[in-house]
């Protein structure tokens, strides 16, 4: 009896002391859910969500004091990929006053640009070149289409403009799953489509 | 593995289909040459990889095989003036593109002379011993093959030039020339083969020096009797030649068959039983595969030095009248092919570029014909059939059945509808050949395939837009710190100069202090001279360790600085 009891103990130590020092070997470093937020979100640092860019937002969620749906430029994408990683129901997105299609950058028109430096000071990626009294302009592959640029123009010569769709960039639409709809995302264009309006562009 | 095993046997692939082929439409008669059409609209991206750049401008007059768009980048392929004539503009146009999306493009007028460039060829064609194929380096055959802008005509359109390279490095050593063209419809390659089986030989000699590789295989399906027996019979006839060139011969091996053998994956492990790896190229097993009109295309660059400007298309459909193949220049409309082969406004349902599995619906009938057009697929009502409105998912499994991957389309397809990309992408959706086998199938007439294009443009779409944001973040965090920085420096600036002040202002007190007569003039004087001896006193001592390379000097240095100091006294 004494010796079943001791053998027992005995062994619960053991694997008591297995998988505390297992806990201590194998720990996953995960990634502070700060970090995992900020991967999230979009970086256009925009500060439409009413923080200073992109990683105080994502500092507010992860203490609880910021909703998920205030980032705009990520759309309801980035509001579902917080949701299933805060583990929380999914919001419905916050609109602005006016939503953009696709995605936006800003170009400047060289003719007004007075070279005042007011723009290069406010971009949040460092994206427009220029110098004083010198023309500026955008660099578009760096540009994240944030707007922040636009009111401190003093001759408003900074237009946002849609990145223009082409052929490399085009991707297949989602098929429509619909019973009155023909569900090939194919385009079996009707012959009497083809010959006539878009026969010449 | 030896070359016998090959013959001896074949293995096959999952999946695939019977099909009812309906290639005896186009497949016989000669390869009529279509005729140059008055505008040609050339496209500036015709292949995989960065577009080219225009090197004409408006009003340039051009001649047939003129290089009009300079390639940029490692992929890309150059674009050749198909044609003599004068450049009328350079804009965009529409293009067969299943997107309807217009691409730049140069549009030549054409004068009707059709009148060759200087034409450099890098072999004579009159060496029938093919002795000049030994002076040929590998490099020189991949620079005429980049130059000629040749692309993969099997409808991969990757830069060739590219790809032999890669292969060159790697160890290659099966070539696989791939003359299956497996889909219905299409009979381009198999009249290449009737017409010009010399030429293709030929070429594949020519990419087996580029390469390397010892054993060469051509596949074909067993379909096409007459072009096995052709190209059978232009080896046997350059018999020489090859023998002098490889050490194993060049074997055809007919292939059952079945859709999709054409494909490169599929025609490799039907012909030597070896599986591509998941998500890599032939090439990670020793294997490099190419259409057999890139191989001809190859010779043409080679023994004519001609670049691609033209290529076999296969005009056919209910709705044609006479369907045939066509050497057609690139860039001409196919509404102009269209007419030249007949067509029946009252009959035409489709007009599909490629064939009814893997093509896509034209936007527009004029439009140009690319490097990719092989085939112009005008259909008949009745013929094709549209599918009826798609039905929910019975998990009948047909679709994994069909599936020459041995995919799972039916959980891939779950996945794409509810856009769980990090699953579909777990299921191995980038192995997915897009053959629409899984379509063609589906009882419930699901369109699978448009779920897997959708799903995997969405993935690279995410990834795009996820280097983007890191791009972005990286630049804020650089700035932040910048930004940061500039503020200590100006801080620390501003601490200085309070500093230096604060100083300045308690000297100046000190000296007023001093001026009451606590200190007498006369002892700051003593202390200040003192001072100035303890500098000069410093200053000497500095100058003398800076003369310490003089000392230790050997006897012969100590003369020659000698000699120098009298020189100089000399001069003065």
């Amino acid at each position: 009896m004494l010796w079943g009891i001791l053998a027992i103990i005995a062994l619960a130590a053991l694997f008591g002391l297995l998988l505390g020092l297992a806990s201590v070997v194998f720990k996953v470093e995960s990634s502070p859910v700060v970090d995992q937020i900020d991967a999230l979100l979009p970086q256009t640092q925009c500060g439409q969500c009413s923080y200073a860019g992109c990683r105080p937002y994502a500092e507010a969620i992860a203490a609880g004091e910021a909703p998920i749906n205030l980032c705009p430029p990520g759309g309801e994408n980035t509001v579902q990929a917080l949701a299933d990683l805060l583990d929380v129901e999914v919001l419905p997105l916050e609109e602005e006053e006016e939503a953009h299609e696709g995605p936006i950058v800003a170009v400047i028109i060289e003719e007004l640009c007075i070279g005042c430096t007011l723009c290069i000071q406010d971009c949040p990626v460092d994206a427009i070149i220029g110098a004083a009294k010198q023309m500026h302009t955008v660099i578009e592959s760096e540009c994240t289409g944030c707007e922040l640029c636009v009111p401190p123009c003093p001759v408003d010569c900074i237009e946002m403009v849609p990145i223009k769709q082409t052929i490399t960039t085009w991707h297949w639409p989602e098929p429509q799953y619909d019973v009155n709809h023909t569900p090939t995302g194919n385009i079996f264009t009707t012959i009497d489509q083809l010959l006539a309006e878009n026969a010449h562009p | 593995m030896s070359i016998s095993t090959h013959i001896q046997r074949l293995w096959s692939f999952p999946g695939g289909l019977k099909l009812d082929g309906r290639k005896q439409l186009s497949n016989e008669g000669p390869i009529e040459s279509a005729e140059i059409p008055r505008l040609l609209e050339i496209s500036l991206s015709q292949h995989i990889g960065h577009p080219t750049e225009a090197v004409v401008k408006v009003g340039d007059n051009v001649k047939k095989g003129q290089l009009i768009g300079h390639a940029e980048g490692t992929v890309s392929a150059p674009v050749h003036a198909s044609s003599s004539g004068t450049v009328t503009a350079i804009e965009e146009r529409l293009v067969p593109h299943p997107s309807g999306l217009p691409a730049l493009c140069v549009i030549i007028e054409t004068d009707g002379y059709d009148r060759w460039d200087n034409c450099t060829p890098l072999i004579s064609l009159d060496d029938p011993q093919h002795k000049n194929l030994h002076a040929l380096s590998a490099e020189q055959i991949t620079d005429k093959v980049a130059e000629a802008g040749i692309v993969g005509l099997g409808g991969a359109l990757y830069p060739s030039a590219a790809k032999l390279e890669t292969a060159r490095k790697k160890a290659t050593d099966t070539l696989i020339i791939n003359a299956a063209e497996c889909e219905p419809y299409i009979t381009c390659d198999d009249a290449l083969m009737h017409n010009r089986p010399e030429e293709i030989i030929l070429g594949i000699l020519l990419i087996k020096k580029i390469v390397g590789a010892r054993y060469c295989l051509i596949g074909i399906e067993d379909n096409k009797p007459e072009a096995f027996k052709a190209l059978s019979d232009a080896i046997a006839g350059y018999e020489r030649a090859i023998h002098e060139h490889c050490e194993q011969t060049i074997e055809i091996i007919q292939v059952p068959t079945r859709y999709p053998a054409g494909g490169e994956k599929q025609l490799i492990q039907v012909l030597t039983g070896k599986e591509v790896p998941t998500q890599g190229l032939p090439m990670d097993i020793g294997i490099i595969c190419h259409n057999i009109t890139t191989a001809a295309t190859v010779y043409q660059a080679v023994y004519r030095g001609e670049p691609l400007v033209s290529r076999i298309v296969t005009i056919t459909g209910g709705a044609i009248k006479k369907p045939q193949n066509m050497e057609v220049a690139i860039g001409t409309s196919i509404r102009e092919i269209m007419d030249q082969a007949g067509w029946d406004k009252n009959k035409v349902d489709k007009i599909i570029m490629g064939g009814p599995m893997m093509g896509f619906a034209l936007p527009s009938i004029d439009v140009p014909v690319t490097k990719a057009t092989n085939c112009i697929l005008v259909s008949e009502p009745g013929e094709l059939a549209t599918p009826p409105p798609a039905m929910p998912c019975i998990r009948c499994s047909r679709c994994a059945d069909s599936c020459p991957m041995s995919l799972l389309p039916q959980q891939m397809y779950w996945y794409a509808k509810a856009r769980d990309l990090e699953k579909i992408h777990d299921y191995n959706i980038f192995d997915c050949i897009e053959c629409g086998c899984c379509s063609y199938v589906c009882p419930s007439n699901i369109p699978l395939v448009q779920y897997f294009r959708y799903a995997k443009n969405e993935i690279w779409d995410d990834e795009r837009e996820r280097n983007k944001a890191n791009l972005a973040r990286e630049r804020h965090e650089f700035r932040q710190e910048r930004l940061e920085k500039m503020k200590k420096a100006r801080e620390e600036a501003a601490r200085l100069r309070k500093e230096k002040l604060a100083k300045k202002k308690a000297e100046e007190k000190q000296k007023a202090a001093g001026g009451d007569g606590e200190k007498s003039p006369a002892s700051s004087h003593a202390d200040l001279i003192q001072e100035a001896i303890a500098r000069s006193k410093a200053k000497k001592a500095q100058q003398q360790a800076q003369k310490r390379n003089t000392e230790n000097l050997t006897e012969a240095q100590q003369r020659q600085v000698d000699e120098a100091e009298q020189r100089r006294r000399g001069k003065h």
